[in-house]
This record gives C-alpha cells, sequence and structure tokens, in this order.
C-alpha cells in the first residue's frame, strides 16, 4: 500500500499519535494540550536526506525546548526491508547521541498513514489547539548547513507571536517512506 | 574548445525511482564530465526498479555511480543492496545523497589516465 492513505490538511486536527520510544516508553502527542507548539518529524536511519537533515533539527529542538515546544521524531521505515531502520538500530543511535526528542517507532505505520508523511524527513508543526500550521522541509537546503532548519524556526517563531505562519506549506524533501 | 578523448571511460548510472537524488547526480557528474573533455552523452543510465534487478546489478542504493566498472565511493562490505537513497560522504565529512563532484573528478581521471597508458 502506498500512502495514499488520508492525508492531513492545513488547519486539521491532527490525527492521534501514541507510539513507543526506543526504551519503550509510550508517548503520546494528546499530552501537548498546554504547548504553544508541537512538531512531528518523520524521520529515520537509512537516509541520506534525513541524515543531513539530523542535526540541523535537533538544533531547533534545543533552541525551542524552553518556550514549551514540543519535538516528536517518527521513524515508520519497514525495518524487514531496511535493517538499519530496526528499533535496535534506532536504540543505538539515540544512546550513541542523545536526542532533545524522543525517537519512536511506527512499526505498524498506521500513525504515519493517519498523517500522511511521504519522506524522510516530513515534518510538521501544530498550533496550540493541535490543528496542522505546517508541514514540508526544514529548509531550502538540505546541502547547506547554513540554512539551519529556517522553514521550521520560521513557523514556530509564527506560532509563538500568535501569528499566521506566512510559509504553512514547502515540499517535503527527502526519501520515500519505506511501507511494509 | 572541448577535445574529447579518444578512449574514453564508461560511464554507468543506476538509479531506483524511489530516491529524489538522481537529477543532480546526473547534473554534477555531467558538468565534471565537460570540464575533462568527456562526451557526457555516453553516459548509460540504468533504472533499477525491483530486488532481483538490485542484486543482479549489485545495486547499494540510488545513485551509483560506475567508471570502468568502479563505484566512485565503494560501499563499505556490510551495505547492504536494496533500493534506498545511497548515502555519500563529502571530503568536508557531511553525509550527502550525491558524491563529492571532487570525487568524480577523480575517478573520471585516474580512469583517463589508464586509458591513455593502454
Amino acid at each position: 500500500m502506498s500512502d495514499a492513505a488520508a492525508r492531513l490538511g492545513l488547519g486539521d486536527p491532527a490525527p492521534a499519535l501514541e507510539l513507543p520510544d526506543t526504551e519503550g516508553v509510550t508517548h503520546s502527542q494528546a499530552d501537548d494540550r498546554a504547548a504553544p507548539a508541537s512538531v512531528v518529524i518523520f524521520t529515520c536511519n537509512h537516509c541520506p536526506y534525513a541524515l543531513a537533515w539530523h542535526e540541523r533539527l535537533m538544533q531547533v529542538a534545543r533552541d525551542y525546548a524552553d518556550r514549551g515546544v514540543r519535538f516528536y521524531a517518527i521513524n515508520p521505515n519497514d525495518a524487514a526491508r531496511y535493517p538499519a531502520d530496526s528499533l535496535k538500530a534506532m536504540r543505538a543511535r539515540v544512546r550513541e547521541e542523545p536526542w532533545p526528542m524522543p525517537y519512536l517507532r511506527d512499526e505498524a505505520q498506521t500513525v504515519t498513514r493517519r498523517w500522511g508523511a511521504r519522506t524522510t524527513p516530513d515534518v510538521f508543526v501544530l498550533g496550540p489547539d493541535t490543528r496542522l500550521r505546517y508541514r514540508g522541509a526544514p529548509d531550502a537546503d538540505y546541502d547547506d548547513p547554513g540554512e539551519d532548519g529556517a522553514w521550521l524556526r520560521e513557523a514556530l517563531d509564527d506560532l509563538l507571536a500568535g501569528r499566521e505562519v506566512r510559509r504553512p506549506q514547502t515540499e517535503p524533501v527527502g526519501c520515500s517512506i519505506k511501507w511494509k | 574548445m572541448v577535445t574529447m578523448q579518444p578512449n574514453r571511460p564508461k560511464v554507468e548510472v543506476l538509479w531506483w525511482q524511489g530516491c529524489p537524488s538522481t537529477p543532480r547526480a546526473l547534473a554534477e557528474l555531467e558538468r565534471v564530465m565537460s570540464e575533462l573533455g568527456l562526451d557526457p552523452t555516453a553516459i548509460e543510465v540504468r533504472e533499477v526498479d525491483s530486488d532481483e534487478r538490485a542484486h543482479a546489478e549489485s545495486f547499494h542504493g540510488s545513485p551509483t555511480i560506475r567508471i570502468d566498472g568502479r563505484d566512485v565511493q565503494p560501499p563499505a562490505p556490510a551495505e547492504p543492496i536494496a533500493l534506498a537513497c545511497r548515502i555519500y560522504r563529502l571530503r568536508d565529512g557531511r553525509i550527502s545523497p550525491t558524491p563529492d563532484p571532487e570525487d568524480l573528478a577523480e575517478a573520471l581521471s585516474s580512469a583517463i589516465a589508464v586509458s591513455e597508458r593502454r
């Protein structure tokens, strides 16, 4: 099955997100009702685009943590065909380089289908009402660290200032989700 | 005026549609070949569209670029054969979906030098 399931559109309420992290602890985005914004990043271990953007995304999470923004990373890929995305490999990565956000495993790929993620990375930003306010790439160029996650930062700055997000949608760029 | 090499190396690009890296890789390869006086229209481009084909081609990800049969950045022994995007290391250590153009130039120059010694 492709990613042709229901697509989350701008302004839509976020579908349920309740998944285990690399240590088996369940995280729920429903716990974020008081957060000014939440960021959900579909990502993985084996994709060069996800890896090229990784440190930038981690830095955005560190920079906005003290403003109450919640971040989640979700690996949805079929680990049977892509062993680099297994839970074991995810756990090893998190233990090797501590992440400022939980790295969640969507083993059944249900959450990923409901959110309509297409690539790794694919970034979704929710407002305080948990409706979708930004969806797309972290910034304009995976190959330029100087971009610094500019589109994601811009969306968060707008939300934290109580404004409409000025650039609510960009084209996600990366590896296709590896469906079972 | 560019002079084409009489003993030009065989240049192959293997790609998979699930990875968006191919246009950029091809553009960089064509530019480097032109700078070295090689004809970029001679690039052999082949799609890898199944696991069976990936195994038959020893395909470790898209794009795979071979010069006279040698990978421009040979994969590690543990790197699996897969329909996936290939992970390259640039010369400054960064990860990239496409090889460093300097690696392309070096691989092509080596192949040209070998062919000229024959």
